[in-house]
């Protein structure tokens, strides 16, 4: 490296692009929220309080551990974004309550010993996330 | 050693390495019940073993991040410790929380710690990583601030230099970017959104700041190459980590119910990623060829260099493979996620802080390098834990190749679990360079008893 270029001149490059680059993602990002209204399907969210509650019972029972949603979390158990339109709302429910399989040496999933209302929202929840507009990922229904 | 209170360091280091074999023993519990399914069940679902395996590891690292830190700012800074008292009580704060929060994981059924930790005031547990109860992310909140504060008070007292500038501006924002993780709206969306800004952005951002200022710092001492060479480089490296890292966020919003735009921004400024990682290999090579001394820790510089091939190999290439939208569509969530994410953790973050523990235990030992056996048997333990990552990666990405091919390419698609009893061969395979991996590990641990004639410091 040339004697011009020196550790102090390194330094400005380094804050310069970092703020240069920060400002612009941080204007992506709020282009994002002017968008994702028309995507995220939050008209749903707000008018069934159910979905949010579908998401606690999600998130208390770390689902995430063995499952993924829209692609993301665990690679041990099928993908969960459009387990809705995949299965419907019946064999959810009566999965869920019949768990374990207990088949030898197949993949277990717990019983977590759900009631009717916390299995109604996790319903509801999956059949919201399943209507987001997700660019057509997965590419086929079985995630 | 130059100062006393560096010596806290050594309890982040051994805390660190204790969590490091938690970490690999259930990592091994999972390897196998991918293949066995009800291996350990209900006693240890998968979900549980997978917590303790990644809470382990972002801990440990935490740990070696902040015991390196300890070690380098009073050195960087030339004075003592700001409060060395104040450090050895937030490693006991931290550990304990560590271990109270693993044993709630393993002891109590998820929903029941979320019910005893109060999780409904304040939801922020049950998404990936951050699964820890809000009470311990607040403990984690407050060791973060008396760390930061106490190296901060440190470096302005003493020298300020740009190792220690950039080390601090890593931590700083590490830190910062952690109090995302208390954000959890009700919408998916945005709750995936800036769930990223914690994960990519530790990672693929302000991590890479620590890492190169560890490696800086280590460089200076294993080469002796003058210190304005080396810290301009730093600069140049983590400029180009910012500019290319930071957009790059964008290749986690291609699928997540975000705009289509972001598939261009984010595969461009992704697949620049990688440069800032092969600078970084360069560097080591090039400091370590310019070599002005022999340093007779040459386990140390092995490390190093090992850092920088195996965080270009990991996050560089096991990155570019799937960060365009096309692949990642087809790779996104598969096998092919899990292969990148061992090898790039195991090549920047844990070579990293491995590389600093090398160098700086012996020092806090009382001596300049381990004895001659006892750098043999660390270079070993390097070579059979590199390897078997190295492996572990080849057979995940064979297996995720498959995978992809079997249910999301094919012309009738396999279901998901259909589709995993055909990779088993591959998963077999992954167990078993799991298992070199922690024999790899033991005679790491091995090599810190073994006896031999050493140098004085
Ligand atoms: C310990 C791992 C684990 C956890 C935790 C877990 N699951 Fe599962 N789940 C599985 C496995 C494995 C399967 C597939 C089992 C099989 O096919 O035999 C599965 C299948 C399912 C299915 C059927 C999917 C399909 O396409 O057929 C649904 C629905 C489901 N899980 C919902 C949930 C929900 C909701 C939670 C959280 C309350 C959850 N799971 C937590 C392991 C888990
Ligand atoms: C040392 C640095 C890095 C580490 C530790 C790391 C780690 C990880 C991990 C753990 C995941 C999985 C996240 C999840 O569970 O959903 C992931 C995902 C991903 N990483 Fe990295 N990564 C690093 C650098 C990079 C780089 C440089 C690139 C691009 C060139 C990259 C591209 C990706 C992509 C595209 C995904 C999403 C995978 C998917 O669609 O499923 N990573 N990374
Ligand atoms: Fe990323």
């Amino acid at each position: 490296m040339s004697g011009t270029f020196t550790t102090s001149t390194a330094r400005n490059i380094f804050f310069g692009g970092t703020i240069f680059f920060a400002l612009v993602f941080l204007a992506l990002t709020f282009q994002n929220e002017q968008i994702i209204p028309q995507r995220d399907q939050r008209a749903q969210l707000a008018a069934n309080p159910s979905i949010a509650a579908g998401k606690k019972v999600w998130e208390n029972n770390q689902c995430i551990g063995c499952h993924t949603l829209f692609g993301e979390g665990a690679y041990f158990a099928p993908e969960l974004g459009n387990v809705y339109k995949r299965r419907g709302p019946e064999f959810i429910k009566a999965w869920i309550a019949a768990q374990p399989t207990h088949t030898p040496g197949r993949r277990q999933m717990p019983q977590f010993n759900l009631t009717d209302k916390q299995l109604d929202d996790l319903v509801a929840f999956f059949k919201y996330v399943s209507e987001i507009n997700t660019n057509n990922w997965p590419p086929n229904i079985e995630g | 050693m130059q100062y006393q209170s560096q010596a806290v360091a050594k309890y982040y280091f051994v805390g660190a390495i204790g969590l490091f074999v938690a970490q690999i023993l259930f990592g091994l519990i999972m390897g196998l019940q991918y293949v066995i399914g009800d291996f350990l069940f209900p006693e240890i679902p998968f979900n549980v073993a997978r917590m303790v395996h990644t809470n382990a590891l972002i801990v440990w690292l935490l740990m070696g991040f902040m015991g390196s830190a300890y070690y380098l700012i009073p050195e960087e800074s030339e004075t003592e410790l700001y409060s060395p008292k104040l450090a050895v009580a937030m490693f006991w704060i931290f550990l304990v929380a560590a271990a109270a929060t693993v044993a709630g994981y393993l002891l109590v059924p998820y929903a029941g710690l979320a019910k005893m930790t109060g999780n409904d005031l304040w939801p922020t547990m049950g998404r990936e990583f951050l699964e820890q109860p809000t009470i311990t992310k607040l403990g984690i909140v407050v060791v973060a601030l008396a760390f930061l504060f106490n190296l901060t008070m440190t470096m302005l007292k003493g020298r300020k230099t740009a190792i220690s500038l950039v080390l601090m501006i890593g931590l700083w924002g590490l830190s910062i970017f952690f109090l995302f993780s208390f954000y959890n709206p009700d919408n998916i969306v945005k709750d995936k959104f800036f769930w990223w800004w914690t994960v990519h952005l530790w990672v693929e951002g302000v991590w890479e700041l620590i890492l190169g200022a560890i490696l800086a710092f280590v460089l200076i001492k294993v080469t002796g190459v003058d210190r304005e060479v080396i810290e301009k480089w730093l600069y140049v490296i983590i400029t180009l980590t910012l500019i290319t890292g930071i957009i790059g966020t964008g290749h986690h919003y291609y699928w997540i119910g975000t705009p289509e735009y972001w598939q261009w921004w984010g595969s461009i400024f992704s697949a620049l990623e990688p440069i800032p990682f092969f600078a970084m290999t360069l560097f080591a090579f090039n400091m370590v060829n310019r070599r002005r001394r022999e340093h007779p820790n040459k386990a140390a510089t092995l490390w190093a260099l090992g850092t920088g091939v195996m965080s270009f190999l990991g996050a560089g290439v096991w990155g570019f493979l799937h960060t365009l939208s096309p692949v990642n569509y087809y790779t996104h969530g598969t096998q092919i996620t899990a292969a990148h994410g061992h090898m790039a953790f195991y090549g920047a973050y844990v070579m990293v802080v491995l590389t600093m523990i090398s160098y700086a235990m012996p020092l806090m030992r009382g001596r300049a390098a381990n004895s001659n056996k006892a750098q043999v048997m660390e270079m070993w333990s390097f070579w059979l834990m590199t390897v078997s990552i190295v492996f572990i990666t080849l057979f995940l990405t064979a297996a995720g190749i498959l995978q992809i091919w079997l249910q999301r390419v094919a012309a009738v698609p396999m279901s998901f679990m259909d589709t995993q009893a055909q990779l088993s061969l591959f998963y077999w395979l992954r167990e078993g360079a799991g298992v070199i991996f922690l024999i790899g590990l033991v005679v790491y641990i091995v090599s810190f008893f073994c006896k031999g004639e050493t140098a004085k410091a």
